[in-house]
């Protein structure tokens, strides 16, 4: 059951991703860049979900536990580095060149558009890689989000 | 500003927002695309199913509204591959360099006041202002 409610999340994201119009790089790139005939539409999207995950985590972190999961896991780093920042720069640049994002791009893939494709095998390439170098030099268990026990998020994970 | 859709996108705000605070609510875990998905594919441990039962939302979601509405899934810019491939490897290698992307540092991130995503936020949205405005201003929307 839990499996079947993460894909429920995964869905509802989706469909909320494409309905806020952020799986259309027009409406992305209109955003960002501001000197051209803006759209600010990306505004109300960032607006509408990060008001809603404000009020309700709220509440969800008063609980002791999650409903299904063990423990909450959440990354409790609060040191700004150059990997944070260098990240989030080239991150930006990438987004404001294509227009997408990690979620929109996974959530277009079944358009099967050439361009589609080609940038979420690129975007996997360039995660794998940077994973598998990383988890090298630092032997580490993994890199990602959620999976990892608490200590270990203080130490690798900012989010 | 004749593109714009407010009503729209608040509520596809909403929906991204209540579907970050269940996997939060549920899972105990942050709903950010990169962490989940990059983790995916770096997968050790067993801790696959759940990530792939995510992204599999992801795209059955996305099916759902190629089917619906299939406009709002297009496209629609003027990309060489070149410029593509490059865009998708400054994501990926951003946002795991980084720890988050637009979902895990600009929703839950924001949404937690947590200072790391506050500024990461700050300087995506700084440097994709940055590269969209070359690009559609210098470049003239071609790259």
């Amino acid at each position: 059951m839990p499996i079947a409610l993460t894909f429920f999340w995964g869905f509802l994201f989706s469909i909320g991703v494409a309905v806020s119009g952020m799986t259309q790089p027009t409406k992305v790139v209109g955003f960002l860049n501001f000197l051209g005939d803006w759209d600010p539409s990306l505004v109300l999207v960032m607006g509408g979900a990060v008001t809603t995950y404000f009020i309700l985590s709220r509440f969800t972190l008063k609980r002791d536990k999650p409903i299904t999961g063990e423990k909450f896991q959440l990354p409790t780093r609060v040191d700004i580095d150059g990997r944070l920042i260098a990240g989030a720069a080239l991150f930006g640049i990438g987004w404001g060149m294509g227009g997408y994002c990690p979620g929109p791009a996974l959530a277009s893939l079944v358009t099967l558009d050439t361009n589609i494709m080609i940038f979420v095998l690129s975007m996997s390439m360039g995660m794998y890689v940077y994973g598998t170098l990383d988890s090298r030099f630092t032997s580490e268990p993994d890199g990602g989000a959620g999976a990892l026990e608490p200590p270990v998020i203080a130490i690798r994970q900012g989010i | 500003m004749e593109n714009f859709t407010p009503v729209a996108s608040l509520i596809g705000g909403v929906l991204i927002g209540l579907a970050a605070v269940g996997m939060l609510l549920f899972d105990g875990r942050i709903g950010g695309v990169s962490g989940i998905f990059g983790g995916f594919l770096n997968a050790k441990h067993g801790d696959t199913a759940w990530r792939a039962a995510f992204i599999g939302g992801l795209m059955a979601g996305g099916l759902v509204m190629l089917m619906l509405k299939p406009d709002t899934m297009t496209f629609g810019i003027d990309r060489s591959v070149l410029s593509v491939v490059v865009a998708g490897i400054l994501v990926g290698i951003g946002a795991r360099l980084g720890s988050g992307c637009t979902s895990g540092h600009g929703v839950c991130g924001i949404g937690r006041l947590a200072p790391r995503s506050l500024v990461a936020s700050a300087v995506f949205m700084s440097t994709g202002a940055a590269a969209a405005i070359v690009v559609g201003e210098v470049f003239g929307g071609k790259i």
